[in-house]
């Protein structure tokens, strides 16, 4: 390990870099395809480009949190217990509630153009809401002090207990407005119309967005294992200093 | 020495926790006050006999959740503290046990904390309760303080000790209690017939809060153990 620390002061790879540029590359498509070549919609004119942005960052981020949710799993199974499944899924659920702040902010903006507010109490807005709140609440406990093994198997109960309590809260949101208001179908890729560009734009965009994750999540688990290494490295120094002062008195 | 079964540690948990209550009397000099003068500034807030009687059932589980916040930190303020838990961890013990001892006491302060809190609604907010309303009510409340039992247990277990734990509590634990405040508000709405609710609308939230509770009970039974193991 201290070896992969030395023989790079970087966090790339050239793997990483041909990620990186594939992103680029297909970012780039999204952006032009989305603002400049794709047309209109016919109902919601120019908002319809928030689309781009939007349903890929929502696909990343449930991607994400299913991702933290397999390695924290891996990681409690695992009879090694291997600490890249804990680092991977910090990672993992780090990049991921950044996405879903932008789903976030890129629906509420959608919904303001389209639907006339920037909230409704629809089952998929609310219980995306309850994921963004519980995955902060996971990086809360990723960052309570104790041993690397410590977080490892705290925050993986974590992570476990959130798919435990997701379904029920999305459950229980379906039935409350079910019964209260009418289920409102507010479906916001539902009722737009694609053409064969929009839906190849869209895709691009899932690609490009998907590739940006990994390469955000390899360059994060790989600082995330230099931040160990130093915090080892620093116990094992402190140690060796205290010795050294004890054979000196 | 033999090991003492779950039964055992489960009893003497409980009984220490109550006992400590009944002792240090937190709940009701304290958390209870506190409860009462939430549902006052309620009324402050909406200053609205209507609106007051249409959403009491939805201020009561806030309050509840709340004050709830309150006593899960003291219930393990008093483990942390010399290191009781520690002792505990060590004592060879079936930490499930210890769960569920805990999460147990923690309802039961829940239930008189519900009591209260049901009572100063009925009495402030003017809400009337039938026969068959006071069933499905008690029967809420059972459900309810069990599954917040349960999950504050769990939480509170986790974020004994930490440094920030009054913060990271409520930011755990409260997206995590949503259903059980929704579910809870419908029935105990169900039961006050506020807006023209039907009683037997309340049941079908009842099972939901009895999925609830039992989901963490075994999650939570589970996952306490490695949670606090150190």
């Amino acid at each position: 390990m201290s070896q992969l620390v030395t023989s790079t002061s970087a966090t790339g790879t050239r793997a990483t870099r041909v990620l990186g540029l594939l992103a680029i590359l297909v970012m780039l498509w999204v952006v032009i395809g989305g603002l400049v070549f794709t047309p209109q919609d016919v109902v919601q004119g120019e908002s319809v480009r928030i689309m781009y942005v939007h349903v890929p960052s929502a696909w990343i981020a449930y991607l994400a949190f299913i991702l933290t949710a397999v390695a924290s799993a891996s990681w409690l199974i695992g009879k090694k217990h291997s600490m890249g499944f804990d680092r991977f899924a910090g990672a993992s659920a780090e990049v991921g509630v950044m996405f879903m702040a932008i789903t976030l902010v890129t629906g509420s903006l959608w919904g303001r153009l389209t639907w006339g507010e920037f909230w409704q109490w629809d089952p998929r807005l609310t219980t995306t809401a309850f994921l963004f709140v519980t995955y902060l609440g996971y990086l809360a406990v990723r960052r309570l002090e104790g041993s690397a093994e410590q977080r490892a198997r705290r925050s993986a109960i974590i992570a476990l207990l959130a798919v435990l309590e997701i379904p029920l809260v999305h459950f229980s949101v379906v039935i409350w407005r079910s019964l209260h208001q009418g289920a409102t179908v507010l479906n916001p890729s539902g009722d737009v119309k694609l053409d064969d560009l929009m839906l190849f734009t869209l895709f691009s965009g899932v690609v490009g967005f998907t590739l940006v994750f990994f390469w955000l999540v390899l360059h994060r688990q790989r600082t995330m294992l230099l931040l160990d290494v130093v915090n080892r490295r620093g116990l094992d120094t402190a140690i060796a200093n205290r010795r050294a002062e004890g054979s000196t008195n | 020495m033999s090991r003492p079964n779950n039964g055992r540690v489960f009893s003497a948990v409980l009984i220490k926790d109550l006992r400590i209550e009944f002792r240090s009397r937190v709940l009701m000099n304290q958390v209870l006050p506190f409860a009462g003068l939430v549902m006052i500034m309620f009324a402050f807030a909406l200053d609205n006999d209507d609106v007051l009687q249409r959403v009491a059932g939805g201020l009561v589980w806030l309050a509840t959740l709340f004050s709830s916040l309150i006593i899960i930190q003291r219930s393990f303020a008093v483990e942390a503290a010399d290191q009781a838990l520690d002792s505990l961890r060590v004592a060879g013990i079936d930490l499930a046990g210890v769960y569920f001892g805990k999460a147990i006491a923690l309802t039961i302060k829940l239930i008189v904390l519900d009591f209260v809190l049901l009572v100063t609604a009925m009495l402030l907010y003017r809400v009337d309760l039938t026969g068959s309303g006071l069933v499905l009510l008690v029967t809420c409340v059972l459900g309810s303080t069990t599954g917040l039992g349960f999950v504050g247990t769990l939480y509170g277990g986790l974020t004994a000790g930490a440094k920030g734990r009054e913060t990271l509590l409520p930011l755990l634990l409260l997206p995590v209690v949503a259903p059980v405040l929704i579910a809870a508000t419908r029935a105990t709405e169900a039961a006050f017939a506020s807006g023209g609710a039907q009683t037997s609308e309340g049941w079908a939230w009842v099972g939901l809060l009895a999925v609830f509770a039992a989901v963490f009970g075994v999650g939570g039974s589970l996952a306490f153990g490695p949670l606090i193991d150190e």
